[in-house]
């Protein structure tokens, strides 16, 4: 079994306003899967349906093969976008109760919370309370707080808001150590770069229906128009320009390069390979930049939101 | 250890720990006995001033009426008019003037005015019409050829001797006691409802605020957060309300050995009255019989109930604060919800004070003894009285019914409404949750 979590045609209305319509992920097992989409799209409805907070009004989802029940909140660790802590209540203790409704035993949760504290460096912080300490100091105890519990699946929501790039570094070498360990991570943010940077696997929502989804590198491939980024030296610029827009499709490119170029965008037919694209070109000029143009995370988006 | 112990076990160490709540356990009581003593303290006060009053009695009925007691001094003026007799009043700085004008009866009645520089106090007015009634009609009958001795011999005492079929003796005494035990128990489940149902109401808020019930919800499910909430804040109260019972026992005690302040002795007109009918001996047999009485309670019925009861009428209440709680985003927006849940209850102390000293078994009780929002109350202070088991046992099974389904309600309006932030939600809206 490669997939460790299946939603499958989950549905959820609140009132006469659907918030999931027939939205069916698969995540792979040990992948990074990102759930992207739109502002009130319904990614954290359904991320409140794998957490069994909200139950789906059709459809079913399946952890490990099996359909969710309550045995497996321990099995999932999740960090929200809208969170927070008892402010009143010191650290240590509050780690130690959350990690207990987790279904952890109290010395196991001490040893958990000991190698965690170590880790960060912030075992001074145990009988501290959540309203002594700053803000990135606080979700990093929201971090361990996720963790703790050594869940099989991870769900973070936006979890790179609020900590300063260091500590946002420090977080996402984490989840990728995590992964590595065996577990799997649902990530749901906007920040395409951090989407780009860690997600394998990807789906995006958009008003309550799942519009894509796949590899990042297959979406990619079928995003991609065979456009490529050419730049080129030559002595008779617009000579070349204009033999060049008589055989493909050209639009100006603006990438930046240290020579004063002839700077296109090419666009090639399928059937035409890159290599006569470049063969044509360095019989006419200088080639000093021959790039193929593949979208960015961020491009297959917006492209997609803006389609639908 | 399953979820709700914990959640239980962390919402009652949060609370006891909490400053403000050992603030407020142990500062309470000291303000109370202070409250009490400055109260008593100034009452003993107010009843020290001594007192004038000045009587020009033109009629000569009145020589003997008047006599001095401990704060009030009478001064009779003969041989003066009105205006001579004001002025010296005035001079001597006296408390007034009681101008009783010569003439036959019915003048007299009607001309006695007393002036004085400030408006008088009740109590005394009356004092002094009552003094000059008795004395007038007296007088009435003397010239209507009636000899007082007879009537005054002719005086019965009546005090029906109440004794119930089974052969159980009360007394009036006795409904007075049953009257306390039913007050103190409804007015007990009524205090208890409001402070620690605003407690789990501003604890659900917390949670909402510090943006935590996220974490906790899906961990747990939300009807266990709310029953642990809920049990922990009472636990919580339970434990304070016996540490004010032991600190008000203990420093009361303290004051009165200390201070020799006699808190008891807070005292109004009427209770003086009372004080005085508790030294007629006819009045010191119905003490003993009220001591009897006591012991005739239906104890076992008592303390069962109470206990029955008060848990049902919390947890009921208890439950549409956590529902208000987790339909709001801050405590300023309570105030729409409040309404409706403190109505109800706010009726049920009035019915029970209005109807059931009435009559604990009048229709009006008996049917607020069973309507589920107000039985908690109207049914403690009715139980004293004596209802019959099967009333209590269907009043406890509507109350049971009602409390299934109001924590059903609100636990559909806690699910939705502790993940709903920074909206204020209107009942329409609350209404639509429920189907969610």
């Amino acid at each position: 079994m490669s997939e460790l979590l299946v939603a499958d045609s989950v549905s959820k209305n609140f009132g006469n306003f659907k918030a999931l319509n027939n939205v069916s992920i698969s995540v792979p097992k040990g992948s990074i899967f990102g759930l992207l989409g739109p502002n009130g799209a319904g990614k954290t409805t359904l991320i409140r349906i794998i957490n069994q907070i909200t139950m789906p009004d059709e459809g079913k989802v399946l952890l490990d093969g099996q359909a969710l029940n309550s045995d497996h909140i321990k099995d999932i660790g999740y960090l929200p976008e809208e969170r927070g802590l008892y402010k009143s209540m010191k650290v240590g203790e509050q780690v130690l109760y959350l990690a207990q409704l987790k279904g952890m035993s109290k010395s196991d949760a001490k040893a958990q919370l000991k190698y965690w504290f170590d880790k960060f460096e912030i075992g001074a912080w145990w009988n501290k309370k959540i309203q002594e300490l700053s803000k990135g100091q606080a979700q990093k105890i929201q971090f361990i707080v996720t963790v703790l519990h050594r869940p099989k699946l991870l769900i973070f929501d936006e979890p790179f808001s609020g900590f300063d790039p260091i500590n946002a570094n420090l977080i996402k070498d984490e989840i990728l150590k995590l992964r590595e360990d065996g577990a799997t991570v649902i990530f749901s943010t906007h920040r395409m770069e951090s989407v780009e940077e860690l997600c394998d696997h990807i789906a995006l929502i958009h008003k309550s229906n799942k519009v894509l989804d796949g590899n990042l590198i297959d979406i990619k491939r079928q995003f991609k128009s065979n456009t490529f980024e050419v730049g080129l030296q030559s002595n008779n610029k617009e000579a070349v320009i204009k033999e060049i827009e008589n055989k493909f499709e050209v639009a100006p490119a603006t990438f930046k390069n240290v020579y004063d170029d002839v700077k296109l965008n090419v666009k090639i037919k399928p059937e035409t390979s890159p290599n006569q694209l470049l063969s044509f070109l360095t019989s006419k000029a200088e080639v000093h930049h021959f790039v193929e143009v593949i979208p960015s995370a961020s491009d297959i988006f917006i492209q997609t939101v803006n389609n639908n | 250890m399953n979820h709700l112990s914990l959640i239980i076990k962390r919402e009652y160490l949060t609370k006891i720990k909490n400053k403000s709540f050992i603030i407020m356990t142990f500062l309470s009581p000291l303000i109370m006995i202070a409250l009490i003593s400055v109260v008593a303290y100034l009452s003993q006060l107010n009843n020290d001033k001594k007192r004038t009053i000045s009587i020009l009695d033109e009629s000569g009925l009145f020589s003997e009426t008047f006599k001095n007691t401990g704060n009030t001094t009478y001064n009779y003026i003969s041989n003066s008019t009105v205006r001579e007799a004001k002025a010296f009043v005035k001079e001597k700085e006296q408390y007034g003037l009681l101008y009783i004008s010569n003439g036959d009866l019915e003048t007299v009645s009607k001309s006695v005015r007393f002036y004085s520089e400030d408006s008088p106090s009740l109590t005394i007015m009356s004092g002094l019409e009552n003094k000059i009634e008795r004395k007038l009609r007296e007088e009435k009958l003397i010239s209507n050829g009636l000899d007082i001795k007879q009537i005054e011999n002719s005086r019965v005492n009546v005090s029906v001797a109440q004794e119930s079929f089974e052969g159980q003796k009360s007394s009036k005494i006795d409904n007075i006691l049953k009257l306390a035990f039913g007050g103190i128990a409804g007015y007990l489940l009524f205090m208890f409802i409001i402070i620690y149902g605003n407690m789990i109401m501003r604890s659900v808020i917390e949670e909402k605020t510090s943006r935590i019930i996220e974490v906790i919800i899906s961990s747990v499910k939300p009807i266990q957060l709310m029953m642990g909430k809920i049990i922990g804040t009472s636990l919580a109260g339970v434990t304070q309300f016996a540490i004010w019972i032991i600190l008000l026992g203990v420093l009361s005690t303290i004051l009165s050995i200390v201070f020799n302040i006699d808190l008891m002795s807070v005292q109004t007109p009427q209770q003086e009255v009372v004080q005085q009918a508790m030294d007629n001996p006819v009045l010191q047999d119905e003490i003993t019989l009220a001591l009897q009485s006591f012991q005739n309670l239906p104890l076992a019925n008592l303390i069962i109930a109470f206990l029955l009861f008060f848990i049902g009428g919390y947890l009921l209440y208890s439950s549409l604060y956590a529902a208000v709680g987790a339909a709001v985003d801050n405590e300023t927006d309570t105030q729409q919800f409040m309404l409706p849940i403190l109505m109800p209850l706010i009726l049920a102390v009035y019915v029970g004070v209005f109807t059931v000293i009435d009559d604990p078994h009048g229709t009006v009780s008996t049917i607020f003894s069973f309507v589920p929002f107000t039985s908690p109350v109207v049914m403690l202070m009715r139980i004293p009285f004596g209802v019959p088991i099967w009333q209590q046992i269907v009043s406890l099974i509507i109350l049971i019914g009602t409390f299934t389904s109001t924590v059903w309600f609100a636990a559909k309006i806690y699910r939705v409404g502790i993940l709903m932030y920074g909206k204020k939600a209107s009942y329409k809206e609350l209404f639509k949750w429920l189907k969610y």
